[in-house]
């Protein structure tokens, strides 16, 4: 490795810009510029040293800031486009075949072009998902390859520096002063700077003073942190870690849980709430009309119950009680890692029809039944010698097709049932079609019909399981964030250096890495306390300008006095 | 009175004082410059501030009154969130005074939060009931964090338009120039805004419309200002009113089209009346009141502002949103549009905040990137609650 001798004789690793021992500038570019770069203390960077193989070219494609800017302006516009339109997950496509269509016809041409380009569903495309993995690796090349070299710099940074260090900071002053005055100075620097809380080293002649350090290391944290969340929402790919069920529960049913293996859940009542008029705050309602009913609760009540471990999966005979609570909105159940939440819900599903088998001549009834939609069983006695056969069942009766009934979905939407009725007037049994408002007697008139009674019914909780491990890992990784972007946000990193030279001048500078004014405060404090020569902000363009304004000013009148 | 009158009253009170504080601030901004001692300006500034800080605590008092009213966070609707959204404009201010003593940000953060409330005061301010989504203390932690995060934030970009009318040539036609009158027109039209909805609703304007949505069912619709544009397949239903230029597809609000429009034209023909009266670019008239801050100075608040506000708006809108998305939706994140657009601001800053690590990107570069920035939050203010619907859309 080639190494860079300095003027004071320190060899500096290849890449150095600032001599790490005296902080002189060592390259051609750090000499021609008027102030220090001072963002990573002049130290060897990897990607600003090395670019000859291949790793050298990639590495120093990632770790460059210009790059990483890129990466996240480009996931933002992306981001962006992806609120044009509603993104598929949040269409509803029932009434259409296919979300092509769906997009075609609420957006027109551009909802199809939109869809096409597979923008409607932008955050799962691979190309977003690598910008992402590309934003994360630059985060973490980038902290590396500069967060090494500045620990290392910090840690064994000298009190003594050159003047050239020393002038070319952003904040200067240089005065003449005699050695007693100068020691003085020193003395005094450093009894106020420890009282503002630095800490103060000295060396022969030089005098260093230090506060905030660890502001420094805050934006590693947060990379660190933003790592962290990115691991965990990988992970979430990873079988086990992440379970998204739905299950609908009807009331008075008990069910296997899905994704929660052993466990089985009661719903015991559904309830859903409006507000009523009284509560809206009437007196205040401008609008004076009518309020539109505002959904006030929808709650499931439930009890949550465990299968012993050695439980055959399915049977429910041995359960025991593990939890009763309602499930609301915004209140999920939570057990063991599992939370279950009020998602969605079915009022007054179909639960039982009553029908009543009657003599159609005179209207007698020879007794009812009841017949559960959801589990109808195969037949019914009716008083003490008939029996009516269940002999086919259409939950969700949707016509015929063929001469067949069909059905849409297992639901009890729009329950048909084929029964056969069997009395002691007809033992060899007649057969009848009934279906809500219609009944066919495909084989003939009958003599017997059954006749609806009345139905029962009840509501359907839609009810989502979640089990996510990852989000432990993900509220580190906030955590983790937070910790540094407040550190590296509301702290800075402040020094002072005082140099007493041979030919009777005493140099001040100062640098900080965020938060010149309250930097300007502390010095202006030690200024006045220790009588330090008046510094001046060179990077102050106002300043700059106004001294140049009266500077000619000054000319002029010189000129007039002529 | 009444504690939800007694609130409005304190609003009332608020927005009255920050009026005469903006002035204040004027005279603080010019005393010093008119030959006048410079304590002179100190004494405008400092009772610039009191008077601010007077409004502010009346601000507050609003705020409590209506949260013990309605039973929960006065930022459940838009009305409650614009409002204190401005109250929080105020806060920074407030807090960003305290450390620079700068009184230019005064003159300009103020006009802005007054803007922002009086937008607000233009909706709905009946106190809803609460559906079950909103019912969950992180909800309301999550909005007044992200709020108070953006306001600071927004104080950034005062910081830069004060750089900015500083440090451009106004004299020259340039794209500087011209844009940055385009931000002095902005804030015209939110004016016009204001004033559009302000007229039709002394005048009482009301029209009723029948429709058809997206889904093919009738509805129907009041209009408060004459349609521009009707809903789909829309029907006038009231006599004797102004009947739609035209009927727009179901996908898209007519009625909110139709404000859009208004405000546009009314804050145009506004611009255009103080253009013609004064002769110059607003740009040009704001100047003077800039010409004395520091461009240093101002730059530093501009970065500093973004430091102070970034993590509070991390916290804010990502993180406690995340944590109330768990809860309520059964996951933390759902590329809903509002939290898209929340991602998209927080992107937005951590890009700003990147670009000042490079040379060059300091001054004016950085300057306009705050103003960017303050539109993308008055984007999400606006446009992604009323246009683009999502979970959290309270204009319904
Ligand atoms: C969304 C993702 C990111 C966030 C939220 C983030 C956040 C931050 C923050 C808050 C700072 C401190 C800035 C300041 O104090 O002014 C910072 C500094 C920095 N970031 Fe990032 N960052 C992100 C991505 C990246 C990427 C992709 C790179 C790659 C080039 C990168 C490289 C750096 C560097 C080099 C610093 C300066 C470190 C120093 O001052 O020592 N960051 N980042």
């Amino acid at each position: 490795m080639k190494k860079i001798i300095c003027e004071c004789g320190h060899e500096n690793p290849e890449g150095t810009t600032l001599c790490e021992k005296c902080g002189s500038p060592l390259t051609e570019e750090e000499k021609s510029k008027k102030l220090a770069d001072m963002r990573y203390e002049g130290t060897a960077i990897r990607s600003k040293t090395y670019n000859k193989t291949i790793i050298d070219k990639i590495w120093n494609f990632f770790s460059s800031v210009k790059v990483g800017v890129a990466i996240i302006i480009i996931t933002l516009v992306a981001a962006g486009i992806g609120t044009f339109l509603p993104q598929v997950i949040y269409v509803s496509l029932t009434e259409y075949q296919d979300a092509a269509a769906a997009y075609k016809a609420a957006y027109g041409t551009f909802g199809s072009i939109y869809y096409k380009l597979g923008l409607a569903d932008i955050y799962s495309s691979w190309w977003f998902q690598t910008l992402i993995g590309m934003l994360g690796i630059s985060i973490i090349v980038a902290s590396l390859d500069r967060g090494i070299p500045l620990y290392k710099s910090l840690k064994n940074q000298r009190v003594k520096r050159h003047e050239n260090f020393l002038k070319r900071q952003r904040i200067f002053a240089s005065g003449e002063m005699s050695a007693e005055e100068a020691d003085k100075a020193f003395d005094l620097t450093e009894a106020k700077m420890k009282e503002m809380k630095y800490n103060v080293r000295r060396e022969e002649g030089a005098l260093l003073a230090e506060k905030g350090r660890f502001a420094r290391w805050g934006p590693y944290i947060n990379h660190v942190g933003l790592i962290i969340f990115l691991f965990g929402v990988m992970l979430r790919l990873m079988p086990g870690f992440y379970i998204d069920k739905t299950l609908w529960i009807r009331e008075g049913e008990t069910m296997a849980i899905p994704g929660m293996e052993g466990f089985y859940l009661e719903s015991k009542k559904f309830t859903f709430e409006t507000y009523s008029k009284d509560e809206q705050k009437e007196e205040f309602n401008e609008s004076k009309k009518a309020v539109n009913a505002v959904a006030k609760n929808y709650q499931t009540d439930v009890k949550l119950f465990k299968a012993p471990d050695d439980a055959v999966p399915g049977d429910t005979s041995n359960l025991t009680l593990v939890k009763e609570m309602p499930i609301i909105v915004n209140k999920p159940l939570k057990y063991d890692g599992y939370a279950l939440y009020q998602m969605d819900f079915r009022l007054n599903e179909l639960k039982t029809m009553h029908f009543d088998l009657i003599d159609k001549k005179s209207e007698k009834s020879l007794g009812s039944v009841a017949i559960d939609l959801t589990n109808p069983e195969k037949e019914y006695k009716v008083g003490k010698d008939s029996k009516v056969v269940l002999k086919k069942y259409f939950p969700d009766f949707a016509g015929f097709e063929d001469g067949e009934p069909q059905t849409a979905s297992p639901l009890p939407n729009n329950p048909a049932f084929i029964f056969v009725m069997y009395t002691p007037e007809t033992p060899k049994g007649e057969t009848s079609f009934v279906a809500i408002k219609q009944t066919l007697e495909p084989l003939g008139t009958t003599k017997y019909k059954m006749k609806f009674s009345a139905v029962d019914t009840r509501n359907v909780s839609g009810l989502t399981v979640r089990k996510d491990k990852t989000l432990m890992i993900l509220m580190l990784g906030g955590i983790v964030f937070m910790l540094g972007v407040t550190i590296g946000s509301y702290w800075s990193h402040r020094r002072l250096w005082l140099l007493k030279t041979k030919d009777g001048r005493l140099l001040m500078a100062s640098h900080t890495n965020k938060n010149w004014f309250s930097m300007k405060k502390d010095l202006d404090a030690v200024t006045e306390y220790a009588h330090l020569p008046v510094y001046v902000d060179q990077h102050d363009e106002d300043q700059k300008a106004e001294d140049a304004e009266k500077k000619s000013k000054d000319k002029e009148k010189e000129g007039d006095n002529i | 009175m009444s504690l939800i009158d007694l609130s409005g009253n304190l609003l009332f009170v608020a927005f009255v004082a920050y009026l005469i504080a903006t002035l204040l601030f004027g005279g603080a901004v010019k005393g010093g410059s008119k030959g006048e001692s410079a304590d002179a300006g100190k004494k405008w500034g400092s009772l610039a501030i009191i008077i601010t800080l007077v409004g502010f605590i009346a601000n507050l008092g609003y705020f409590i009154t209506r949260w013990v009213y309605a039973g929960h966070a006065p930022v459940s609707n838009m009305f409650e969130f614009t409002t204190a959204f401005g109250m929080f404009v105020v806060g920074a201010f407030i807090l960003i005074y305290f450390i620079y003593k700068v009184p230019a940000l005064g003159l300009f953060a103020l006009p802005i939060a007054i803007i922002i409330i009086a937008y607000a005061s233009m909706f709905p301010r009946e106190v809803n009931p609460l559906i079950p989504a909103l019912k969950s203390y992180w909800l309301y932690i999550h909005v007044i964090t992200a709020a108070i995060g953006e306001s600071i934030l927004a104080i950034s970009a005062v910081a830069g338009l004060i750089y900015l009318l500083k440090n451009i040539d106004l004299t020259k036609r340039s794209k500087e120039s011209f844009w940055i009158e385009v931000v002095m027109y902005a804030l015209i039209l939110v004016l016009g805004f204001v004033a559009v909805t302000t007229t039709f609703n002394v005048t009482g304007y009301e029209a009723e419309f029948s429709y058809i949505d997206k889904d093919g069912n009738t509805k129907e619709i009041t209009y408060n200002t004459p349609a521009l544009f009707g809903m789909h397949q829309s029907e006038l239903l009231t006599a004797d009113k102004m009947e739609p230029i035209a009927n727009v597809p179901a996908i898209v609000n007519a009625k909110k089209l139709t404000t859009v429009v208004w405000s546009i034209l009314i804050g145009t023909v506004l611009y255009g009346i103080i253009r013609l009266i004064i002769r110059k670019p607003i740009a040009v008239i704001m100047q003077p009141f800039a010409k004395r801050a520091n461009s240093q100075l101002m730059d530093e608040i501009g970065y500093r502002s973004v430091l102070i506000g970034f993590p509070v708006f991390t916290l804010g809108a990502l993180i406690f949103a995340m944590i109330w998305a768990q809860e309520a939706w059964s996951r933390f994140w759902g590329w809903d549009p509002k939290e898209v657009w929340a991602l998209i601001t927080w992107l937005f800053y951590a890009a700003f905040l990147h670009l000042r690590l490079s040379k060059g990107w300091q001054g004016k570069k950085s300057a306009w990137l705050a103003v960017i920035g303050f539109v993308i939050i008055m984007f999400n203010l606006v446009a992604v609650n009323l246009i683009i619907a999502g979970l959290h859309s309270y204009a319904g």
